[in-house]
């Protein structure tokens, strides 16, 4: 039974990083409708800047590693929106297949700039924020997942009250419903899309702090699987559905620490790619989506 | 205009002729012409599933990986009890071999029926990420499987691919996929591309067309596997991963979708490119995914590709 418990907060802490960068994923899906493939390489920038930052500032310190925290996700908002402006804001109306295209593009480009600029061979993330492991009985709690459930769930409220209670949330969901009628009635398209690049990208700054927190061993090639998998949880939960992508993560996180733990291990890479085929096939709309009818 | 059945005998008796002087060519550079004829094989079987159906598949390494396990065992497990002890002459080592690459074929094509079914449901980019996550998948199995090798890969696989094998396989591939877009049956593939709603209207089968092109395009991407694996000797899991699926979406894109000869053209000039490159081995990858990105944003209908009118994919 602990050892149930115990693979269960695994899970959720696993999951709950998932979500964050499924949220990325599933914003820019609603307005943009093509899947942003250098999402993952934002997460991965997200974790080189904590890299960096977090030599300058004090080890074990709460206040230093929320800095951290905070400029990674200021950092990863600027690069996503820079990302949107220079290579999809002039395919906007292209062909979906083109705007794909430049996306695999971008996330190369990332990829490789990352190899050649920060170097192909892992790093030790630092301890930024003070860690410490709590028993009670034989379940053993880290701080460091006490702290990304914490963080994650933070964000995702803040997300929540963006989207739903704020002007620009709304203008939000006006363009991911009908992004001509929403121009007509006033909505900057885009200042809308590059403002959900922005908030999409931060939560995967965050995202990349958080998981290097926990596999401190970070390169330029990182972000490729944890991205891979925060999409099929996009897809999990209904792609474009906020709640969705969050119940997405946190069950495919908890599936995967689940497998990881069994005798089946070495198969956990491809349970996630499992999930997605078999969610595509019976219910291509998601856990949480709608059905839509193609129209001519 | 002679048929194309004779173009494709010329081809097989040109591959015949340079095989015969291969001796007297450059080690190096006929390294590199392998390189480029299974190249082309790949550009040229990937264009019918994503220039000429219109289907977005990222996948192609993977379908190249079970050609390339399943002609590589097949050589090695099979081989040696057709042969004898001896190792047999040049021509029967040559029959198994191309009973090799068969069985390569043959089970990536059953690898691209797996894929092709549940593509009839998706399109463009979820179909691109089943895709590669059915290449993943595969990988991850032949990681876990044995006789395979695992994780560290087969190695002593005979070294039977020669230049006349590589060539006659471009030349076969060339020309299967070119008679089967240009004969009426084929129009099937460019309907299924122009307007899936409309073809489907007129009575199309257009998932009947999209498996096809699927387990065709995947057949010959598995014959391409198998004479890497033989060229090479030593194959891993890992080097059939997804920079390579892009390598191949980028020599199609480059070409011109739907654009035989320019695809020949790009997987010549993308092959030859880290040859030449390679003092700055480094930038490679930064040079091919900036040509993506500024290929997407100038000349979205490939390099290649001077028809006016045909930019629509």
């Amino acid at each position: 039974m602990s050892e149930f418990l115990q693979q269960l907060l695994n899970g959720l802490s696993l999951g709950a990083i998932y979500a964050l960068i499924a949220l990325g994923y599933t914003m820019v899906y609603g307005v943009l409708r093509f899947i942003n493939f250098a999402h993952s390489d934002v997460f991965m920038v997200g974790a080189f800047i904590g890299y960096y930052l977090g030599k300058l500032v004090p080890e074990n310190t709460v206040w230093g590693g929320l800095v951290v925290l905070l400029a990674a996700m200021l950092g990863c908002a600027l690069l996503g929106m820079i990302i949107e402006r220079l290579a999809y804001r002039p395919l906007r109306g292209a062909a979906t297949l083109n705007v794909l295209i430049t996306a695999i593009g971008v996330s190369l480009l990332l990829e490789y700039s990352g190899q050649v600029f920060f170097g192909a061979t892992p790093r030790t993330f630092p301890a930024v924020f003070p860690s410490a492991n709590y028993a009670f009985g034989s379940l053993v709690i880290s701080s460091n997942q006490i702290l990304v459930i914490v963080v994650a769930a933070l964000l995702m409220v803040a997300l929540q009250l963006i989207v739903y209670r704020t002007k620009i949330g709304t203008a939000m969901r006006a363009v991911s419903l009908n992004p001509k009628a929403a121009q007509l009635v006033g909505v900057n398209n885009d200042v809308v899309i590059s403002f959900t690049f922005g908030l999409g990208s931060a939560l995967a700054g965050a995202g990349g702090i958080l998981y290097a927190l926990n596999y401190p061993s970070i390169d330029p090639l990182m972000g490729v699987m944890p991205g891979l998998k925060a999409f099929v949880a996009a897809v999990l939960g209904g792609i474009g559905n906020i709640p969705g992508a969050a119940l997405g993560g946190l069950l495919l996180g908890t599936v995967e620490t689940f497998v990881n733990g069994s005798q089946w291990s070495t198969y956990k890479d491809a349970i996630a790619f499992a999930i997605l085929i078999i969610i595509l096939l019976f219910r291509p709309a998601g856990l949480l989506g709608k059905f839509t009818v193609e129209k001519v | 205009m002679p048929k194309p059945h004779v173009y494709l005998l010329a081809a097989l008796i040109i591959a015949l002729g340079i095989s015969h002087v291969s001796d007297k060519i450059d080690p190096y550079h006929l390294d590199v012409l392998t390189g480029i004829g299974i190249n082309i094989i790949l550009a040229v079987s990937l264009n019918l599933v994503n220039g000429f159906t219109g289907q977005f598949s990222l996948g192609h390494a993977g379908f190249m990986s079970v050609g390339a396990y399943a002609a590589a065992a097949f050589s090695l497990f099979v081989g040696p009890r057709l042969l004898g002890s001896a190792g047999g002459t040049a021509f029967q080592q040559g029959c198994l071999f191309f009973g090799a690459l068969l069985t390569g074929g043959f089970f990536a094509s059953l690898a691209g029926l797996l894929v092709g079914v549940p593509s009839l449901r998706l399109k463009g980019d979820y179909l691109a990420l089943v895709t590669l996550g059915f290449g993943e998948i595969i990988r991850v199995i032949i990681q876990n499987v044995e006789f395979l090798g695992g994780a560290l890969g087969l190695n002593g696989i005979p070294p039977y691919t020669t230049i006349f094998w590589v060539l006659a396989f471009v030349a076969l591939s060339v020309f299967v996929v070119s008679c089967l877009v240009n004969s009426t049956y084929g129009r099937g593939f460019l309907a299924t591309h122009d307007d899936e709603i409309a073809s489907e209207a007129v009575g199309l089968n257009t998932t009947h067309y999209k498996i096809v092109a699927f387990v065709i395009g995947a057949f010959f991407a598995g014959t391409a596997g198998g004479l890497y694996g033989h060229f090479k000797m030593t194959i891993t899991p890992t080097g059939f991963d997804f920079t390579k699926s892009v390598e191949i979406v980028v020599m199609v894109i480059m070409g011109g979708m739907g654009n035989t000869l320019g695809v020949i053209l790009a997987a010549v000039l993308l092959t030859l490119l880290p040859e030449l490159l390679r003092p700055i081995a480094e930038y490679r990858m930064i040079i091919y995914s900036l040509l993506l990105i500024v290929l997407m944003l100038v000349r979205p209908q490939g390099l290649f590709n001077f028809k006016l009118g045909k930019a629509k994919t």
